[in-house]
């Protein structure tokens, strides 16, 4: 009795997500499979990805820049907040969030207006007698457009992970004998691994699809593989070989997160959802 | 270690909050131009107040939000109680079913819902626009759901299966057992998971922007649109509204948060 | 002879092919204080779980006053059960919990408030109406509830390990308090434990379950005193096993020698087990000795000592009050009602705590059956 309840329960929304997710993804395969102007099935697009793979090469690199330069400042910030008394990790933790719930157009136009040649950063350095510098429309421009976007999704995972270590392990591996950097780098490390993967891939994941970034933060050389697609829908409309291109981006999203998880082994629901 | 952690730590703080202080700082400018502060003025939020077509955005905005992670609240904890009684493997199937519209990124599910809805409806039920207010809907459930999901499994996982047999000893037929009992226990997730699916639809860009037809447009789509032009300062001065809302919404619902524990911590210590 | 209320027909019960109950035949009488006991994985929930309606059995038939309830939800059923861990429900305080059956069958709210206050008083919990649940101690929320049970009169109560969370002196309390209750409500109480201490002092009626069978039904007395095998025997108690071969009706040969007993009935030269208590063995002095050991251990344990006594390279548990050096060399009597004779199951040489096997015991017994010849 109670088996055919859950069933029943569930069922709408199996559905539900069965024809919402799989069928769309069903159907851009059959878009990427067929000729844009007769719709006959074609592998004309799957042929020109090649022209593409540079792009596609670029993004990973900017995301996977990008999302160690999270790892590296979200860590430290993560450790600190998860060692801070509980009303300060609660208004912390706050803070982090908060820019989560902005519009990140607005945000990222922001940084137009501090990198641009006659920004507010060229501005300050002009009075002190340096510059202007090149700051927008460059690759580090959009490195810095994901880190600043994607930041809080790493910080938040991490520090997920490392408030639930407990103080006593830490105590057992000093009552052992290891030192400072030895009790972080054997256990508190090994510990918040779940939190860096889930981290990695929260900012891998939207920096390797971003459009906005790059257009607004990049120049003609820093074009990405979202830039592309983006394009071939609601400019070139080619939606057969953005079609393509997105199956390959999600093949590439795939692929990297499962070797991500590689490593980590299997954290089924261990990461935490923001 | 701990005094670079702290200094590491307000400067990323700073880098974070910068652009928005920019943003807040250009709603107050007396000048067009975000890079340079020409003055004080309280202009551009009479302005904002005198849009009406701004003001519609953001009303469109929360109406889709509103609807779409109510719906995804109600869908998804019927669904969720659903899975969690299923067999595991079939669990496993729909587990792995949610985490789709997660882990795929945001323009992939975009395109592919747009797909999917330019296909059925101009090939097959042979509309102009098959874009409209809603697939617009269905896309953002179908985003949200998850959220939802995702947050009310693990309470349930959590909360002592005997509880629902207690209740159903004691008489309760099995939705009765859900409404007195099953509901209060699991209760924390479907409110974090609603919010959660709220601020996701209130935010989202890059799904909507593949999906949202010309007759109802959301605030963040437009805005891209308007990004493109330079831009009207009183977005600004909305940008800083919607701030200090949000600001106010997250303190008030840790301010609340912070009270029921202390009671629970209280209660708690004096049965000991 | 009181009625039969409940009564388990061929009862089995499979999960993903594997059989956690096989063939339960059983009968509970009206006013009865009966116990399910056995190990865990014996099949004792699964049971108690089919009575109150949470699970459908595989086959067979549950029959409740004459009729087959075997698809009625818990809800449908007059039986209502004090769950493991109590499952109070948090959000609600302790008068509503115990309020929480009444409401759902829409009793009167003067009704309710009556037969609230009245049960909270027979458990010992008047004045605690508001306070919430988790505020209350393991023996407080054990009470609140047994009176959320007990509260809709059901015909019969079902308890699944209720004192398993209860430290040892809260647990002797409330056995005494269950059963005073038991005797003053006359409900049926089905009650399941592994725990033989407590099976024995509250229940008119034990049930001993292993792998999913029942290995025998008895008074706590005859269950302790007659144990029907191996398994039953070591559950219940201590025992001492040894292998045996019964020679005619109360004569029974081991160790090489041929004891007095109690029993009759078994096949001549039948091979059986025989069990003995260590509370129920003699010391004497070695020359008075039926047969005669080294202590090779001596634990004190406050109302006696347990000691191990090695007889040709098999050891006995002996409980006595007289302490006894290791190394001693004691004589001990074992008169014929301590000796227990049981059929040979497929337990026998599984259990006994240390009657463990023993080549110079064997050797013995192979000369004494040549002697035989």
């Amino acid at each position: 009795m109670k088996k055919n309840n859950a069933v029943l329960l569930s069922a709408p929304y199996l559905v539900w997500m069965v024809v919402f997710t799989l069928i769309p993804l069903g159907v851009v395969a059959y878009y990427a499979l067929t000729d844009p102007s007769t719709g006959a099935f074609s592998l004309g697009n799957l042929a020109n990805l090649g022209m593409y793979l540079p792009v596609l090469w670029q993004s990973i690199v900017y995301s996977l820049v990008s999302a160690c330069i999270c790892l590296v400042l979200g860590y430290p910030v993560a450790y600190f907040i998860a060692h801070c008394g509980p009303f300060a990790q609660k208004f912390l933790y706050m803070l982090v969030m908060l820019p989560m719930c902005m519009s990140f157009l607005l945000r990222t136009l922001a940084w137009v207006g501090l990198l641009q040649d006659t920004g507010i950063i060229n501005t300050l350095l002009g009075k002190i007698g340096i510059g202007p510098l090149t700051l927008i429309r460059t690759p580090g421009a959009v490195i810095l457009g994901m880190v600043y976007n994607y930041l809080p999704y790493m910080i938040l995972p991490l520090y997920a992970t490392i408030v639930k270590i407990d103080p006593r392990l830490i105590e057992a591996a000093e009552d052992l004998g290891c030192n400072g950097v030895q009790v972080f780098s054997r256990v508190v490390l090994p510990l918040s691994v779940p939190g860096i993967l889930s981290g990695m891939t929260m900012v891998f994941v939207p920096s390797v699809s971003t459009f906005y970034i790059s257009q607004k933060l990049g120049g003609t050389d820093t074009v990405l593989i979202g830039d592309v697609i983006e394009r071939q829908f609601k400019q070139g409309n080619n939606p057969n070989l953005g079609a393509a291109l997105s199956l390959v981006l999600m093949l590439l999203v795939l692929v990297c997160t499962s070797i991500l998880n590689r490593f980590g082994g299997d954290q089924e629901e261990g990461g935490v959802v923001v | 270690m701990k005094r670079t952690n702290r200094v590491l730590t307000i400067l990323i703080f700073v880098f974070l909050y910068i652009p928005m202080v920019v943003l807040v700082v250009a709603s107050f400018n007396t000048g067009k131009d975000i890079t340079e502060f020409e003055g004080f003025t309280l202009r551009q939020y009479s302005r904002l107040f005198q849009d009406s077509s701004l003001l519609e955005l953001l009303r469109n905005s929360l109406i889709i939000s509103v609807l779409a992670s109510a719906a995804a609240t109600v869908f998804g904890t019927v669904a969720a109680v659903g899975i969690h009684n299923l067999n595991p493997r079939l669990r496993k199937t729909a587990m792995t079913l949610t985490n789709i519209p997660m882990t795929n990124p945001d323009i992939v599910t975009g395109v592919s819902l747009s797909l999917l809805f330019v296909f059925v409806g101009t090939r097959l039920l042979g509309q102009r626009n098959s874009l409209t207010f809603w697939t617009l809907l269905i896309a953002h459930i179908t985003f949200n759901l998850p959220y939802v999901i995702l947050n009310v499994m693990p309470k349930l996982k959590q909360m002592d299966a005997s509880l629902t047999d207690a209740a159903m000893d004691l008489g309760c037929t099995p939705v009765q057992a859900f409404f007195r009992v099953t509901l209060y226990e699991i209760m924390p997730g479907i409110v974090s998971g609603a919010i959660m699916a709220f601020t996701m639809s209130l935010d989202d860009f890059v799904i909507s922007y593949f999906v949202s037809g010309l007759d109802f447009v959301t605030l963040p789509v437009e805005i891209y649109s308007y990004t493109k032009k330079p831009l009207q300062p009183k977005i600004y001065a909305m940008f800083t509204l919607l701030f200090l809302m949000i600001l106010a919404l997250m303190i008030a619902m840790n301010v609340i948060q912070l009270y029921t524990d202390k009671k629970k911590a209280h209660t708690r210590s004096a049965g000991l | 002879m009181s009625k039969e209320l409940i009564r388990l027909q061929d009862l089995t019960m499979e999960f993903d092919g594997e059989r956690i109950l096989d063939g339960i035949n059983l009968y509970f009488n009206d006013h009865e204080f009966l116990t399910l006991l056995g190990p865990s994985g014996c099949g004792k929930t699964t049971t108690l779980r089919i009575i109150g309606g949470f699970l459908t059995p595989t086959s067979g038939k549950v029959i409740f006053d004459g009729k087959v309830v075997n698809d009625l939800p818990p809800y449908q059923r007059q039986v209502n059960t004090v769950f493991q861990r109590y499952a109070l429900f948090p959000h609600l305080d302790v008068y509503d919990n115990v309020a929480f059956g009444l409401k759902v069958a829409k009793v009167p709210k003067d009704e309710i408030q009556r037969r609230v206050t009245e049960m909270l008083e027979t458990v010992s919990l008047k004045g605690y109406e508001n306070r919430r649940v988790d505020s209350l101690s393991g023996g407080q929320q054990q009470r609140v509830a047994i009176a959320r049970a007990l509260v809709n009169r059901p015909k019969v109560l079902l308890l699944d390990e209720p004192l398993a969370a209860l430290d040892l002196r809260l647990r002797k309390d409330m056995q005494n308090e269950l059963k005073r209750i038991q005797q003053a409500t006359g409900i049926t109480f089905i009650y399941v434990t592994h725990d033989q201490e407590e099976a024995l002092s509250m229940s008119d009626t034990v049930v001993v379950m292993d792998k999913g069978r029942i290995q025998q039904i008895g008074r706590p007395e005859d269950i302790y005193n007659e144990p029907k095998n191996a398994f039953v025997a070591d559950f219940i108690g201590e025992s001492n096993i040894l292998d045996g071969v019964m020679l005619s009706d109360y004569h029974v040969r081991f160790f090489g020698r041929v004891f007095d007993c109690v029993d009759k009935g078994f096949a001549p030269n039948e091979n059986v087990d025989v069990v003995i208590r260590p509370e129920d063995i003699d010391i004497v002095p070695q020359a008075q000795g039926h047969l005669v050991g080294t202590v090779t251990s001596v634990t004190f344990k406050g109302l006696n000592y347990d000691i191990i006594v090695e007889f040709k390279g098999f050891k006995w548990l002996i409980q006595t009050t007289d302490y006894q050096p290791v190394g001693a060399v004691i004589g001990i009597r074992l008169n014929p009602e301590d000796i227990h004779i049981m059929h040979k199951s497929e337990y026998s040489g599984m259990f006994g705590d240390y009657s463990s096997y023993s080549a110079e015991y064997d050797e013995l017994t192979e000369d004494a059956e040549d002697e035989e010849e």
